[in-house]
Parts: structure tokens; C-alpha cells; sequence
């Protein structure tokens, strides 16, 4: 394999040095390559070292015991089972080789044309697809040994042929993703040919699926060829495992080992190609098994979490929510990557606190954190949180539901993604309420009409009935609203609840938002990246960098003077003048930037 | 939805029609001495075109396509050159034993492949390892291998089942059973650790999914979304991997049949694929066509209605 000299990479490449290396180090890899390797050797130098002719009978040999001129014994021909067996490993392995010669060559070719060029390929390319998966291939191969008769190099090359579609449809899709790739498109335009772009830059990225398949179609071929001759419709002239199968089969009567060579060396060889396949995808695709140690290794916080600045302001009101020197981990490799160092947070009853920061400054892994939702991989490594006096980190998934859906409530960032799409909006509304806060059906169903007609969906009886699928990017908002607020919640936590939605969408859904809170008295905890958000519905703001909350105070405090460099800079970063999210019935609605603020 | 069954049909009509026309002009290449070998090798020329006459192959290879194709839609698939008997008749009555087999094996692949998937995503631990196992094995070693292992072990060495032979479910429910086991556990051994990975995948796929999240922030416990929420929206690839499975099995059926001399689908091809018998072959091949576009389109059918976005539209 040449080293790519490109600069454009893609994600999705292979690794350029070591693939080799660590396959052998994985587990199954290394012992898979060496069985296959031995098999290999003795595939490609049987000729040299089988003792006898492996098609020559000899009447005095018929079940000749083991140990005597024949190593393993003589079949029901009176053949050497040894010699036998270890030519039909070189056949084995050209039969398997050929097939995903033959299957590979056609695949990635028309994969490629049809996925970078489409039209007439992709037609073509897309209907064979369909007829090969409309026919078992082994229907193929017996209607076309009545054209060819017994031939192995053909029969292995129509199966090659049937399941080209393997490679052309990994082909397809990958070359279809990175078609409209920027670097594709730059190569595009400073003139290179469509041959040197699928060439240096296409082919590129199709190699790690395409070395993926490869040990996998060789067993597949392996297999269909013995399964074939199994059936008696090889080549006579050629010694192979499933032959030597037929023979120990229908002569189980007479010797019962003769069944069993052939069997070991088609087991073996199929599943050491299969783990081999499997060892491929672990150390191509990073999901190796050997990586992840069983015991969890040691977290420590290795570095100073800096003082917070705080613009006081305090008014004495025992806090709702306290967050403390909280720690958010993921288990990375054989380490953590810590994603929150330094999470407080103090949001009062009542009141609209705004978590500010740039995507990936944990603002959002701080509020899974209070839900006790955290992704999978991602854990509370230190720190504390405290709810209405009690205490969230360490409590069971049965305690936090007690909590969750009737006191603390979420409504999440992308509308269409947090509905169910299988389920309708009624059912997804009631299913809570009946489950987690005892409602009855009907009662159910009451409560979310009426949620649905508070939040301003114009026909609730309809929507009810409706999949998320039939709902807009708004409406579905107003769905999620609805169900976060059914049960009353103390504490609403919002993660971004507009950034997906249209812009004028969004003034309504902060108004609506403000309302349901003067309504219920609810605190609500928004997380967001914009300060018109904050500087719109927010009493106080907390503002975090790279996991670390850096400043916090009331709203007009922190936006009069911000006095950490991390918030100066976010708000230097607005453009002068930018006009705040249009907020419909709101008069002044002010310019960000210019300092000044209600 | 009604539009969407009427394009899925048309598209398996489509496929069934491609599948005739290649398979029959294909076949037609090895189809120089037919008539030779049905006459007898020491059949003059004369008797040669008596044959030739008889069967119609003196005409040519596009009159004799539309001829059978006339014929085939009736539902008349022709006579065996060389058994004179019916193909349709032949074939169906092989078919509805492989068809059984099949049938039966993706049953209990989906059976034991859904509740071991599903086990291993919400439990993983030893549970998952040995599902992972068991799919690489299925995956590794090929069907018949299996089977023979079986024959050997419960059959000849236990003699628990009948090595060989087939009973009709109409003779006898309870041999039938005996008579068709091992070959199903044979061919259900091979599949399931497929389907069960795929079942696993989609699982914790399904998990990670951002409405997941939302239904527990609503104090859902965990249990509950995994088995309405997320076990139905697994059931979409479950069930097409269960489809394609149905294809696979029904090829490992055709060979397992051969080893355990059940008289289906496979013996008839083996037998006709030698002799050159063209109508039994493009018999065996449309008609399993067939079988395999229904089943698709079936799981198609089931898939859009499962899934609310195809169905209310």
C-alpha cells in the first residue's frame, strides 16, 4: 500500500503506519493472522509437499488406517486423505481469492462510477443490487453449472459476480458522502481530471470499507464452494474441503475421522477469516474491546480550577439549585477527558438563570448533570448538587425519577428529535402522566389538551392525534414545552430551547416561556450561546469556558461589566449594532453591544 | 400507503421479469445438445429433430421465451423434458417443504435472536460477550457444517432424531416435527447470532436517541422506555435483517435438505441442474423469485406501516 501523499485526509482513513502492528497485538487478530498465515503457507507450497498424487486410487488403500504409507489414512477411493487435504487448501484459498478478486473489481468499479457520475450506473448498479438479494445465490450457481457444467474457477466467479453488490453498495455510499466534500470540489476547480480526483481523493476514502469486507467475502467464497461441492456439483478432477466432506459424510459408517479433517480446516479457516474481519473493524474503526480495561482507571482533576467572578448581589433567598465544584467526566482510552472542572451554579426559586458559553464549554453536560442524564460514558466524577436541600449526585435511577418529570423538568434544544416518531404527540404527553405522576387516562388527557391549547397550538384535538413527523420545528417546541410543564415543575431546565427554530418562532417561544414561569412560579435554568436570550428573559447569567464557570451575576451587573476576559471577549465578538432576537409586542428592544440594557 | 404497495409490487414484477428473460437466454447457452442427450447418444439425426420438433426447440430462442412466458402466467410452467412431469406441480409441492424449512428457521431466528439482542443491549456484560461470540461463530462457520455436526452428534451417535427423511405433516404432526428439527435448529444456528447483533445495534442505537433522554426527563423509568419506545423503534431494522434472512435461509435450506435427504427444493434443482432440464430449472429459479419479491414486499408493506411517516400520507 503506497503512503498517500495528499494533504486532504479524510476522516475516515486508515491509519497510515502500524495497521499491521496492532492487528497482531489485538487478541484476536494476532491469532487469527497467525492460523491464517500457516494456512497460507501450506496452501501455497502443498504441491511440493503433498506425498502423493491427491486424485491417485489405490485398491489396497480404501479406509486405510492412519499412521501406515498414508499419513492420515486412505478414503473410500483409496486416496491419501494428507495430500488430499492439503491441495484442496490451495484450491480453497484461490476459490475464496477469486471471488473477492472478481467481486471486489466489479464492486468498487461501478460503486465508484455510479456514486461519483450517478444517472445511468446508478441505475443499473441499483437494479442488479435488487436481483441478487431477490435469489439465494446457491439457486444462481446450480441454474448456472447447467450452463458451464463443473467448473470451480467459474462457479467462484458468478458467486463473485452475485456478490459484488457487497462492495458496490459500501462503495456507493461512501463515495456519494464525500463527493461534495470541499476538498473534492477545490480539487475540482483547479482543474484536475474526474480520473485523478476518484484516484487521489475518492479512492481514499472507500479503502477502509473495502479492506473491512475483504476477509469476510473470502470466507463467504470458501464457504459457498464447499457447500457446492458438498452437494456434488464440483469439479471432480479437484481435491476440496467440501468433496472430502461429501466422502466422510455418506462413508460415516465406515470411518468416522475421514469427515473430520476437512471439517477442521473449513471451521478454522472460516472463523480465523471471520475474527480477522472482526480484529479489522476493532482496530480500523477505534471500537477495540482491548482498550476499554474492565476496572475503571483512577480520575483526578489535574489542574487549578480558577476563582469565579462573582458580581454578588446575593439577596439572602435560600437557593433552588446549588451546584458545586461540579466534575463531569468521559472515559477516553485508558484515561478521562474531563469536559466540567469547575461547575457552580446557584439558581434562586423563581427566578430565569441564563448558562452562557461557546459550544463545548459544558454548559450543557452541567444540566444533563441536575437531570442525572448524562450520555453514556459520561459520569459525575465530583462535586455536589443540590436540589430544594436535598442532595442529586450518588442517588439511584428510581430515586432520580421520583424527581425528575414531576419537580425538575427538560426541554431540549432540536424539536424534532426529542419526539418519538413512532408514538403520537397524545401519547407521548399522557405516557408521563400516567406513569410518573399517577394521573388517570382520562384525567391524562385533559391536562394535555389543555397544555396543548396553553402553549398556542391552534387545533389541540388534532395535534393530539398527530405524529411528530406532521408538527413543525415550532409547533413541536410548543409539544416539548407542554410536556415539560404538565407536571408543575420547581425548575425548568431549557438546553438552548431556540436555537433550531426559525427566528421569529423564537421570540414567541421565549414569550411563552416567560409566561408559563409567572404562571407556575417556576425557576428556569436556559441554557444557551446567545446573550440576546439572556439579555431578553434572564434575571442572572452564569457564564462558563472549557468547563470552568468563569463569571456569574445578575444580568445587567455582568452585561454593564463584564470583568472576566473570557466574557469580555464573548461579548466583543457580537458586531457592533446587531439587533437582539426581534421580540414581538417588545418596544425596547435595544441594542446589544452598545452596554445598555433595560 | 396504497400508492406505496402498487410501486413496491410493480418493482417486484419488474425483478421477476428480468430474473426469466436472463435466466432463460442464459440457459439457452448451454442448450446446444439437449435434444442429443434426451434422444440417446446413439440417436440419429432424425430422431434428434423428432425431439427438436417435440419440445419446440427448433424454433428460435425469443418465440420459445414468449411461449413459456404465455404459458407461465397462466400459472403453467411447462413439463420436465426428461420426467414429462409438470413443473409446477413439481416444484410447488418441493417448494412448500423448503418453504417450511425456511419458515420455520426464521421464526426461531427471530425468536431467539430478537430476546438475545435485546438482552445484550439493555444488560451487556457476559450476556452481550457470548451474543457477540455466538454471532461471529454463526457467521464463521457455514450452515451445512453446522448441520452435519448435528446429524452426527443427535442423530447418529444419541439417535434422538431421524438422520434422514421427511414426514408429512399431514401423515404424522409429531414425526414431522422429529423429522424437521434438526435441520431448522441447523439453519437457525447459523442466523441467529446475526440477527441478534443487528437486534443489539439498533438497541443501543435507539438508547442514545435524543427522545429517549426527553421521555426519562419526564420521569419515565428505564425499563419502561426501553420496551415501548425503544424496542419499537428497533423493530424497523430487526425486521429487515429478518427479511434478508429469509432469502439466505431459504439457499441453506437447499443444501441442508440435501443432507438430510428432504425431499424439497434442493434434490429437484441438483437432479435437474445435471440433465439440462431448462423448464424445471426456470421453474426452480422464477418461481423462487417469486416467493423471495413477496416476502420482501411483505416486510416492505410491514415496515412502512409500522413506520407513521409512510403510513399517514
Amino acid at each position: 500500500m503506497s503512503t498517500p501523499t495528499t494533504t486532504a485526509t479524510p476522516a475516515t482513513g486508515i491509519p497510515r503506519r502500524g495497521l499491521l502492528r496492532r492487528l497482531l497485538g489485538h487478541p484476536l487478530g494476532g491469532v487469527s493472522m497467525i492460523v491464517l498465515a500457516v494456512i497460507v503457507v501450506v496452501g501455497v507450497i502443498a504441491p511440493w509437499i503433498a506425498p502423493h498424487d491427491p486424485t491417485e486410487t489405490s485398491l489396497s488403500m480404501i479406509f486405510a488406517e492412519p499412521g501406515g504409507e498414508y499419513l492420515l489414512g486412505g478414503d473410500s477411493a483409496g486416496r491419501d486423505i494428507w495430500s488430499r487435504l492439503l491441495i484442496a487448501t490451495a484450491f480453497s484459498l484461490a476459490g475464496g481469492l477469486l471471488v473477492m478478486a472478481v467481486a471486489s473489481l466489479v464492486g468498487v468499479t461501478a460503486g465508484l462510477v455510479a456514486g461519483y457520475y450517478g444517472g445511468f450506473v446508478d441505475a443499473v448498479g441499483a437494479w442488479f443490487t435488487a436481483l441478487t438479494m431477490s435469489l439465494p445465490s446457491i439457486i444462481v450457481l446450480i441454474a448456472a453449472r447447467a450452463v458451464i457444467g463443473p467448473s470451480m474457477w467459474w462457479t467462484m466467479a458468478i458467486f463473485g459476480l452475485f456478490i459484488s453488490p457487497v462492495y458496490y453498495r459500501v462503495v456507493y455510499t461512501s463515495v456519494r458522502g464525500v463527493r461534495n466534500e470541499l476538498y473534492v470540489d477545490a480539487a475540482r476547480t483547479s482543474g484536475l481530471g474526474d480520473g485523478r480526483i476518484i484516484g487521489r481523493h475518492v479512492l481514499l476514502a472507500v479503502r477502509a470499507p473495502v479492506i473491512l469486507l475483504m476477509s469476510g467475502v473470502i470466507a463467504a467464497g470458501i464457504g459457498m464452494q464447499a457447500g457446492f461441492d458438498f452437494l456434488g456439483l464440483g469439479d471432480p478432477t479437484i481435491p476440496t474441503w467440501g468433496q472430502m466432506l461429501n466422502e466422510g459424510f455418506y462413508n460415516i459408517t465406515r470411518s468416522s475421522t475421514l469427515v473430520m479433517w476437512p471439517a477442521l480446516a473449513l471451521g478454522i479457516t472460516t472463523v480465523a477469516l471471520t475474527l480477522l474481519g472482526t480484529a479489522l473493524r476493532d482496530e480500523l474503526e477505534g471500537t477495540s474491546e482491548r482498550r476499554r480495561s474492565r476496572k475503571a482507571p483512577a480520575w483526578s482533576l489535574d489542574e487549578e480550577v480558577p476563582a469565579v467572578v462573582d458580581h454578588g448581589g446575593e439577596d439572602g433567598a435560600q437557593p433552588l439549585l446549588e451546584v458545586r465544584d461540579l466534575a463531569v467526566a468521559y472515559q477516553a482510552g485508558d484515561g478521562y477527558s474531563t469536559v466540567v472542572k469547575g461547575g457552580r451554579l446557584t439558581v434562586r426559586r423563581g427566578e430565569t438563570h441564563g448558562l452562557i458559553g461557546e459550544s463545548g464549554s459544558g454548559k450543557t453536560q452541567t444540566a444533563f448533570s441536575v437531570l442525572g442524564l448524562l450520555p453514556k460514558g459520561g459520569k459525575v466524577m465530583a462535586g455536589s448538587i443540590v436540589f430544594d436541600g436535598q442532595e442529586l449526585t450518588g442517588l439511584t435511577d428510581a430515586q432520580m425519577n421520583r424527581l425528575r418529570g414531576t419537580r425538575i423538568a427538560y426541554v431540549p434544544q432540536e424539536p424534532m428529535s426529542n419526539l418519538d416518531p413512532s408514538f403520537t404527540v397524545g401519547h407521548q404527553l399522557t405516557e408521563p402522566l400516567v406513569k410518573a405522576a399517577g394521573l388517570s387516562r382520562t384525567e391524562a388527557k385533559e391536562r394535555a389538551l389543555a397544555l396543548l391549547d396553553r402553549v398556542g397550538i391552534p387545533d389541540p384535538q388534532r395535534a393530539f392525534g398527530s405524529y411528530p413527523h406532521q408538527l413543525s420545528g415550532g409547533m413541536a417546541q410548543r409539544v416539548l414545552i407542554a410536556g415539560a410543564v404538565a407536571s408543575h415543575p420547581d425548575l425548568l431546565i431549557a438546553d438552548e430551547p431556540t436555537t433550531a427554530l426559525d427566528v421569529t418562532v423564537q421570540a414567541e417561544v421565549l414569550d411563552l416561556l416567560r409566561d408559563l414561569q409567572d404562571e407556575l412560579g417556576m425557576a428556569i435554568l436556559i441554557v444557551t450561546h446567545n446573550f440576546g436570550v439572556v439579555a431578553d428573559i434572564c434575571d442572572r447569567v452564569s457564564v462558563m469556558q472549557q468547563g470552568v464557570m468563569v463569571e456569574t451575576g445578575a444580568t445587567g451587573d455582568v452585561f454593564d461589566d463584564p470583568r472576566h476576559p473570557y466574557t469580555r471577549a464573548l461579548f466583543e465578538a457580537i458586531p457592533k449594532g446587531a439587533p437582539r432576537v426581534p421580540l414581538a409586542g417588545v418596544t425596547s428592544a435595544g441594542m446589544l453591544g452598545t452596554g445598555t440594557l433595560k | 400507503m396504497l400508492s406505496f404497495v402498487g410501486k413496491r409490487l410493480a418493482t417486484g414484477v419488474g425483478l421477476i421479469v428480468t430474473l426469466a428473460v436472463l435466466t432463460f437466454f442464459f440457459l439457452q447457452l448451454g442448450n446446444s445438445d439437449t435434444a442429443q442427450r434426451i434422444a440417446g447418444q446413439q440417436a440419429g439425426p432424425d430422431a434428434v429433430a423428432v425431439v427438436e420438433e417435440r419440445l419446440g426447440l427448433d424454433r428460435p430462442a425469443i418465440v420459445q421465451f414468449f411461449d413459456w412466458a404465455g404459458s407461465a402466467l397462466t400459472g403453467d410452467l411447462g413439463r420436465s423434458w426428461f420426467s414429462g412431469q409438470e413443473v409446477t406441480e413439481a416444484v410447488t409441492t418441493r417448494m412448500s417443504v423448503t418453504v417450511t424449512l425456511a419458515v420455520g428457521s426464521v421464526l426461531l431466528t427471530a425468536l431467539l435472536g430478537i430476546t438475545l439482542g435485546a438482552l445484550a443491549a439493555t444488560r451487556r456484560g457476559w450476556l452481550d460477550r457470548t451474543v457477540q461470540v455466538l454471532a461471529v461463530i454463526g457467521q464463521a462457520i457455514p450452515g451445512f457444517l453446522l448441520a452435519m455436526a448435528l446429524v452426527l452428534v443427535f442423530a447418529i451417535e444419541l439417535d434422538w432424531f431421524p438422520a434422514t427423511g421427511y414426514t408429512r405433516f399431514s401423515e404424522s404432526p409429531s414425526e414431522w416435527l422429529l423429522s424437521i428439527a434438526l435441520p431448522v435448529i441447523a439453519l437457525t444456528l447459523g442466523s441467529i447470532g446475526g440477527v441478534a447483533q443487528q437486534v443489539r445495534g439498533a438497541m443501543i442505537d435507539a438508547f442514545e436517541r435524543d427522545y429517549v433522554r426527553t421521555l426519562r426527563s419526564r420521569g419515565l423509568p428505564r425499563g419502561s422506555v426501553v420496551y415501548q419506545h425503544v424496542l419499537r423503534n428497533a423493530a424497523g431494522p430487526a425486521l429487515t435483517v429478518l427479511g434478508l434472512q429469509f432469502v439466505i435461509l431459504l439457499g441453506g435450506a437447499v443444501i441442508v435438505e440435501q443432507l438430510f435427504s428432504i425431499p424439497g427444493l434442493g434434490p429437484l434443482a441438483l437432479a435437474s441442474t445435471s440433465q439440462g432440464d431448462i423448464p424445471v430449472v426456470m421453474g426452480i429459479v422464477v418461481v423462487t423469485g417469486v416467493i423471495v419479491v413477496v416476502v420482501n414486499t411483505l416486510v416492505d408493506v410491514i415496515q412502512a406501516w409500522v413506520n407513521p411517516k409512510v403510513r399517514v400520507s
